[in-house]
């Protein structure tokens, strides 16, 4: 079975290209649906110490808020669309019509709308993926946390401590003049990323 | 007050009076806290896991319950400390996300991880004085040598000391 020290270049250019492309398709997706201009960032691929996954997106303490979704079927892994406390209170104002600057705590209808936001996001992030590479890929329900980031990002790290000391992370930032920040990442299981890398003719030898 | 030592993911360290230890944002990880109170010989511990003969990858001793604090209690003794007194406060083990269902065996380590560190400290006869693990938020700790306070910050809640 491949290792995931084995991944070159070449390999990592691939993972890249895949986030770019299902990064792409779920800034587009929001874009429409909160009609706001968006950009996105050339997506970062890292192989990553576990024990560095708490600080991916910055600092360890910030809180943020994290909608985590499963990924099965062909696929196996997570999926998590993290975002400043500022963004995710924008989104979900726009969303619902109200005032953009209200900053009450979030309440169950807010926290309904992420996850919405959510399967939005992954759905168009993995129909991108699943095209491109002829798998089925399904997300599961959405799940939302409002915590500290390095609280959150211990979940992937759990899952990937489980197989390995380093967890592959296909990093993308969005972004634009609407001070909307977030972060796609997508953490394929080991056999996951063979099958991926396989499909689109770069088997890992 | 001496140094503040962080303590990172699947780590583990110790230190002396005035110094203290802190690792950030404890999720379903459980950070153990081992203090002996005459020579305030302290020591903490990160783990992410409970069980390192359950898993092929297993070189770093500080990310299993099993092997984190049978290591840091080592560490411990040859700083000066003694067995006997050392006692034990632990914190984290929490359910970031309410999953449930087939995808849940992964998200609830955080049970899995109480059970198995409460377990080993059992087996190496170190008492657990105090503790405060479970529900679903994230925990920074803060182990003072000074005192052998245990302090737990989280989001939205009043600053904790066990």
């Amino acid at each position: 079975m491949a290792n995931l020290d084995q991944l070159n270049d070449m390999y990592l250019d691939v993972l890249k290209e895949i986030g770019n492309i299902g990064a792409g398709n779920a800034t587009t997706a929001i874009s429409n649906m909160l009609n706001l201009k968006m950009d996105m960032s050339v997506p970062n691929v890292e192989l990553m110490p576990v024990e560095k996954i708490g600080g991916a997106i910055g600092s360890e303490e910030q809180v943020v808020v994290g909608i985590m979704l499963g990924v099965d079927t062909d696929v196996n892994g997570s999926m998590m669309f993290l975002m400043d406390m500022a963004s995710a209170h924008k989104m979900v104002n726009l969303l619902m019509m109200r005032d953009v600057n209200y900053n009450n705590d979030f309440d169950e209808m807010d926290l309904s709308a992420l996850k919405e936001i959510g399967n939005i996001i992954a759905g168009s992030y993995l129909s991108a993926l699943s095209g491109l590479t002829n798998l089925t890929i399904s997300p599961t329900v959405p799940y939302v946390s409002v915590d500290m980031a390095a609280a959150i990002l211990s979940v992937p790290a759990i899952q990937f401590g489980l197989i390995s000391d380093k967890a592959l992370m296909i990093k993308t930032e969005i972004g634009g003049d609407n001070k909307i920040d977030g972060y796609f990442i997508l953490m394929p299981d080991e056999e996951s990323f063979e099958k991926i890398l396989a499909s689109l003719g770069v088997p890992i030898e | 007050m001496g140094q503040m030592i962080k303590v990172g993911m699947a780590d583990l360290n110790i230190c002396s009076c005035p110094d203290a230890l802190t690792t950030i944002g404890l999720g379903s990880c459980i950070g153990i806290a081992l203090y002996d109170p005459t020579t305030k010989v302290s020591g903490l511990a990160h783990i992410m896991l409970p069980d390192s003969t359950a898993i092929r990858n297993n070189t770093n001793k500080a990310k299993f319950a099993d092997t984190g604090i049978e290591q840091l209690l080592d560490m411990m003794l040859k700083a000066g400390a003694s067995k006997n007194r050392i006692v034990a406060k632990i914190a984290g083990g929490a359910k970031m996300f309410a999953i449930s269902g087939n995808a849940s065996s992964a998200i609830n380590v955080g049970d899995q991880n109480y059970e198995a560190s409460k377990n080993k400290l059992r087996e190496l006869g170190i008492r657990l004085i105090a503790e405060d693990c479970g529900l679903n938020y994230g925990r920074t700790v803060e182990l003072y040598s000074e005192s052998g306070v245990y302090l737990i910050k989280s989001v939205g809640k009043p600053v904790k000391e066990i």
